[in-house]
């Protein structure tokens, strides 16, 4: 069985986050992987531990982002390829499908792509959706938990109405959100693995197709107003008495 | 001459700072209040591989170098001190000392499963009556037939209640010309016949480490469990010094990092006399001192880390390291207290306790006053590192990571 797992490099979620000349900026803080996708790598070693598998970790970035695949080899992937090329800067989530979905056919024999839920910077959550309609696949997203079970998969997937358990014949495209299980530490083996291994570089010319023109074209961007938020403390001599004007308080302001 | 980490140095400091940030932080309060050790931190420690991370593959170990072990425990002292103690005592006093002294079934027997973390070891040294003093060591044990009986007491033993072995030495020849001569250094294993141990309470800190006692009444140690000649426990006990020095430094220079990099934080917020605290000078100058001393004591541990891979004695420079990061990191949790003002002196954060931990640290694993003499002697030329029978063990890639 092969896995592939789609990876994305983000500012740290911890960055400042600013904007100038209409460019956000994150200051001199790390990238790092998107912390959506160590659940991606998670799931596919999960099934990789229970099923056998190949793990292949694959990543739309410039050379920095080796440092995410690296991070993904170090878990545990067997394998990481970085796409890269100066024709690749501004991607919007069906050109990066686009991108991806030849990189998965070239790798070849894939029965499941998994991706995180979305990217912690762009956040669209569009991508595994677009790839699954490139490859022609079915999508199952916002899986919980996964069971490989005679070529079919079966997902929990976790949604705001409930959850709900849907199948597909493989091969399939899965998103996967938290309820996966937390992502696994880097092992020491792994690490050293991942630190001595040479990731190769795909451009589109290995791709055999040309660079996507996107469809969205970005307008404007600007920082959010900034919100007053009033900060009241609210006093009282007893516990009670405070605890009946913060009732009041509720009411008056319509909350309950 | 190269200072910069490598990829793999960078990988296993964001591994440990992840596990330590992410699952210790947020409980270390709470346990600390209570004076008891986390019950599942061992054997979390033991699952990540860092109760082996310095030890070969074909011990069981992660194989990985000195200076992985060094980056570990300044990753893990900066969430909690008590988290370094273990890997000195486990990692330290016990398995590095058997890597360097142990013969090659010793390491299969008793190496191989510290390494895996199945079984956790300590260093049983210091006693009721001595500390830094070692040669003064009264535990007894005595020779019959293909075993040695051990009588004594051992006492500030870190997870002495928690540990299946402890490195133990013990004097077996009174009548020895010199005291240091009749000494001998043994794995025992604490769950035989004749032990009885317990911890201590009422510690100023550390209080969610374990640090105990072990009695010994007429324990049976078999032969095999020696580690090292007859009358060669004098120096066996100070190669486990070497190692656990190593470990203390390095933690050490975690607290002044989490001390520096909790008054960057506060200094910018905390607002006094119209402005953040950062721009007064004397808050200042109390940073500028956290930080240069955080790039000394780096500096020093990383070059004990080089020193041992390369595989030399470097009790010299282990002993300037350790001297240097505890007391720096004592200053800086001081100074963070005063940074953060009253908040600094409660427990809702961090800087008393890392002020309570670390003051044990300038008493252990030899005091301050003794490194000052080892110190000393060296400059005077009073000391010299004469050749050991088993030299410190170095760190060879191919080595250490070939499969069992």
């Amino acid at each position: 069985m092969k896995i592939v797992t789609c990876i994305k490099q983000v500012p740290d979620t911890e960055a400042k986050i600013s904007l100038e000349n209409g460019k956000v900026q994150w200051g001199d803080s790390p990238l790092v992987i998107n912390p959506f996708d160590e659940y991606a790598v998670e799931a596919a070693l999960q099934q990789k531990d229970k099923h056998g598998a190949t793990v292949v970790a694959i990543c739309i970035g410039p050379d920095s982002a080796r440092e995410a695949l690296k991070h993904a080899l170090a878990m545990g992937a067997d394998e990481a390829i970085l796409i890269s090329d100066a024709a690749l800067e501004n991607l919007d989530a069906q050109g990066a499908a686009q991108v991806l979905a030849a990189a998965i056919r070239k790798i070849g024999d894939a029965d499941l792509v998994i991706f995180g839920r979305q990217s912690i910077d762009s956040g669209t959550g569009l991508t595994p959706a677009q790839i699954a309609r490139r490859l022609g696949w079915p999508l199952l997203s916002l899986a919980g938990s996964i069971e490989l079970n005679n070529g079919r998969v079966r997902v929990e997937r976790v949604i705001e109405e409930g959850r709900q358990i849907v199948s597909a014949a493989l091969p399939a495209v899965l998103s996967v959100v938290q309820s996966i299980g937390e992502p696994r530490y880097p092992s020491f083996m792994g690490i050293r693995r991942a630190s001595r291994a040479t990731i190769p570089t795909w451009s589109l010319a290995d791709l055999g197709i040309s660079a996507p023109t996107p469809l969205v074209e970005q307008r404007a961007m600007f920082a959010p107003p900034s919100r007053e938020q009033p900060c009241e403390f609210i006093q009282g001599e007893t516990v009670t008495e405070i605890a009946e004007k913060l009732v009041e308080k509720i009411l008056a302001e319509k909350v309950l | 001459m190269d200072f910069s980490l490598s990829p793999e140095h960078q990988m296993v400091q964001k591994m440990v700072r992840e596990f330590a940030q992410k699952e210790v932080a947020p409980v270390i309060r709470e346990y600390d209040r209570k004076q008891e050790p986390i019950p599942w931190v061992l054997q979390r420690m033991g699952e990540l591989g860092l109760l082996g991370i310095s030890f070969p593959v074909r011990y069981g170990g992660q194989g990985m170098d000195y200076l992985s072990l060094g980056l570990a425990c300044e990753e893990l002292e900066a969430v909690d001190s008590t988290l370094r103690v273990v890997m000195s005592v486990h990692v330290g006093l016990c398995g590095l000392t058997l890597l360097q002294w142990g013969t090659e079934e010793q390491k299969r027997r008793f190496l191989t499963p510290l390494a895996k973390g199945e079984k956790i070891g300590c260093g049983a040294f210091s006693e009721p009556g001595m500390g830094s003093d070692v040669a003064a060591m009264r535990t007894t044990a005595r020779r019959e037939g293909d075993f040695y009986i051990l009588n004594g007491e051992k006492m500030w033993i870190s997870l002495a209640s928690k540990a299946d072995f402890a490195l133990v030495t013990a004097r077996t020849n009174p009548a020895a010309a010199r005291p240091s001569e009749g000494l001998s250094t043994f794995l025992v294993d604490l769950h035989s016949e004749g032990i009885t141990r317990g911890d201590l309470h009422g510690k100023m800190g550390m209080r969610a480490g374990s640090t105990g006692w072990i009695h010994f009444r007429d324990v049976r140690v078999p032969l095999e469990n020696r580690i090292g000649e007859e009358g060669e426990g004098f120096k066996i006990t100070m190669s486990a010094f070497d190692h656990g020095r190593y470990t203390v430094a390095a933690g050490a220079t975690g607290v002044i990092r989490a001390a520096l990099e909790a008054s960057t934080r506060y200094a910018r917020e905390r607002v006094a006399f119209g402005k953040p605290i950062a721009e007064h000078q004397l808050i200042q100058q109390k940073i500028a001192a956290m930080l240069t001393d955080y790039e000394i004591a780096r500096l020093l541990y990383w070059q004990v880390g080089w020193l041992k891979n390369l595989g030399r004695r470097c009790t010299r420079e282990t002993s300037i390291a350790k001297k240097f990061a505890t007391e720096a990191a004592f200053r800086a949790a001081n100074e963070a207290i005063q940074v953060h003002g009253a908040y600094g002196y409660m427990d809702e954060y961090d800087m008393e306790r890392h002020l309570r931990n670390i003051r044990a640290t300038i008493i252990y694993e030899g005091s301050s006053e003794i490194q000052t003499l080892i110190q000393a002697g060296y400059a005077l030329g009073m000391r010299q590192d004469k050749p050991l029978r088993c030299e410190p063990p170095a760190y060879d890639a191919e080595e250490w990571t070939k499969p069992a």
